[in-house]
């Protein structure tokens, strides 16, 4: 049976969850939250998005959104355009290609997960941009940020999970 | 269930290779960006302030509530201590009257001595007020983007401002948004001046909270608690605006404490002082600085005859 309009607009709009909230955290990383120190170190939220879904929904998180979500981050962030481009795919990848290790496993593993592949991509960022600037930049601020991150992950990837059952089934 | 498992043998192979080949592609157009961006920095500005132009109100819509709760903490706060601050703000009315009278002496002294040699006024600044409405943080750059663009005022390279100092300049200026570029990120460098000594430097930011001092004109005549203003050299930011104060003089550099505490910054003033100055992409100045004042002070000597400014 053919599926009427409004039921392929909804499976659309579900589809687009996985993308959407991921850019949404873009913006809310962006936020002024106006307490001292935190601007130099607030988390990169998006990166918590593209883990959280190429993880567990890889179909609905391909490349070339997690390529669109890293323009949209270095857009906002004001960095080099492709710092973070890069970065997210290379993150991306990592899970694609061990998918073995990452689908199907608990919060716990997953999590571990995330503590090394947010260090993988600090480390290429830095990397890529002190050879960018030709500057080495001090690491201290990128070591918060990335605990920051870690620490966002569980309260992050918690909601997410809440929403999986809105999302349609794997194809 | 036969027919899909046999052409998946062949099918899901190139697929995998397909999406490797996607994948690696993508990898590759990043850096090609990065270094495109490197190339042609003007190009990517423009794309990028269309992009940062459109989720402007956004931004600015989300950033309200924070401000809000902000506000409401330092009410709070302020509440709790309004004894303790009222006896501290008497004795600094105290203090600030002899200033005044002070000033007041050195700004009549002031005036009469511009007259007595025909001094020149710099153009008057006009300023935009705009409210920041992201602060896109990051340990690799310090910039923010304030509501207000093009439509207001703003131009590229204007000088940014709060009540207590120098925030940095405009680096790129959509229709209705703008990107501040602070003072203390990697790519910031301001003439300076230490204002007791005189000694001429360059402050530069590298991305942490205290930018450095460095190329000091008289090798380090400089001590903690001095303030640093602007020295107007280059011709971007007008001399005496005040950056911040020196906290410690080591081997390695002259820390400087901005007096614009980036956690704080909710509303900033963009000033157009009226400067050409020197800025990537710009042509340089024709005059220069010296040769244009003395243009302008035989400009003032025969009257009916503006610089057309």
């Amino acid at each position: 049976m053919k599926p009427t309009l409004g039921q392929q607009l909804d499976t659309q709009a579900r589809r687009l969850v996985p993308a959407a909230t991921t850019l949404i955290l873009v913006l809310l990383a962006a936020v002024p939250s106006h307490v001292p120190g935190l601007a130099r170190i607030v988390p990169l939220l998006a990166l918590i998005g593209v883990y959280h879904w190429t993880a567990h929904r890889p179909d609905l998180m391909p490349a070339r959104v997690v390529f669109a979500i890293g323009l949209f981050q270095d857009i906002i962030g004001g960095g080099p355009l492709g710092l973070y481009a890069a970065v997210f795919l290379l993150v991306h990848g990592g899970i694609v290609f061990q998918a073995r290790f990452f689908v199907g496993k608990g919060f716990v593993v997953l999590w571990f997960g995330f503590a090394l592949m947010s260090a993988a991509a600090a480390a290429a960022a830095w990397v890529v941009t002190a050879l960018f600037h030709a500057a080495l930049v001090d690491p201290t601020a990128l070591v918060y940020q990335y605990l920051l991150t870690l620490g966002t992950f569980p309260i992050l990837s918690r909601l997410f999970l809440r929403w999986h059952p809105v999302l349609v089934a794997e194809s | 269930m036969e027919k899909p498992r046999l052409i998946n043998r062949f099918v899901q192979p190139m697929r995998g290779l397909l999406h490797r080949f996607a994948y690696f592609g993508l990898i590759a157009a990043a850096f090609g960006l990065m270094i495109f961006g490197k190339v042609d920095a003007l190009l990517m500005d423009r794309v990028r302030v269309h992009v940062v132009d459109a989720v402007a109100p956004i931004l600015d819509a989300l950033s309200r509530p924070a401000a809000a709760v902000d506000n409401a903490i330092v009410a709070g706060r302020e509440f709790a201590r309004i004894h303790e601050e009222n006896a501290t703000l008497r004795t600094e009315v105290e203090k600030l009257r002899q200033w005044e009278s002070a000033a007041r002496h050195l700004e009549n002294e002031n005036e009469s001595l511009k007259t007595l040699l025909g001094w020149a006024p710099p153009p008057e600044a006009i300023f935009v007020t705009a409210r920041v409405i992201a602060d896109t943080g990051g340990t690799f750059v310090h910039s923010m983007i304030v509501g207000a663009g093009a439509r207001d005022g703003v131009k590229k390279g204007l000088v940014v401002m709060t009540g207590e100092g120098l925030a940095g300049r405009i680096a790129s200026v959509g229709n209705h948004s703008a990107r501040l570029l602070l003072l203390t990120d990697l790519n910031s460098r301001i003439p300076a001046i230490v204002e007791r000594t005189r000694t001429r430097a360059i402050l530069v930011g590298d991305n942490t909270d205290r930018p450095r001092l460095v190329y000091l004109s008289d090798g380090g005549a400089v001590t903690a608690s001095d303030r640093i203003v602007t020295s107007g050299h280059g011709g971007v930011f007008p001399p005496g605006l005040p950056i911040g104060v020196v906290i410690s003089v080591a081997e390695n550099g002259v820390l400087v404490k901005p007096f614009v505490e980036r956690a704080r910054l909710e509303f900033v003033r963009v000033v157009d002082f009226g400067l050409e100055g020197i800025l990537e992409g710009s042509p340089p100045p024709r005059v220069e600085p010296a040769v244009r004042r003395r243009a302008a002070r035989k400009e003032a000597a025969k009257p009916d005859e503006g610089t057309g400014r």
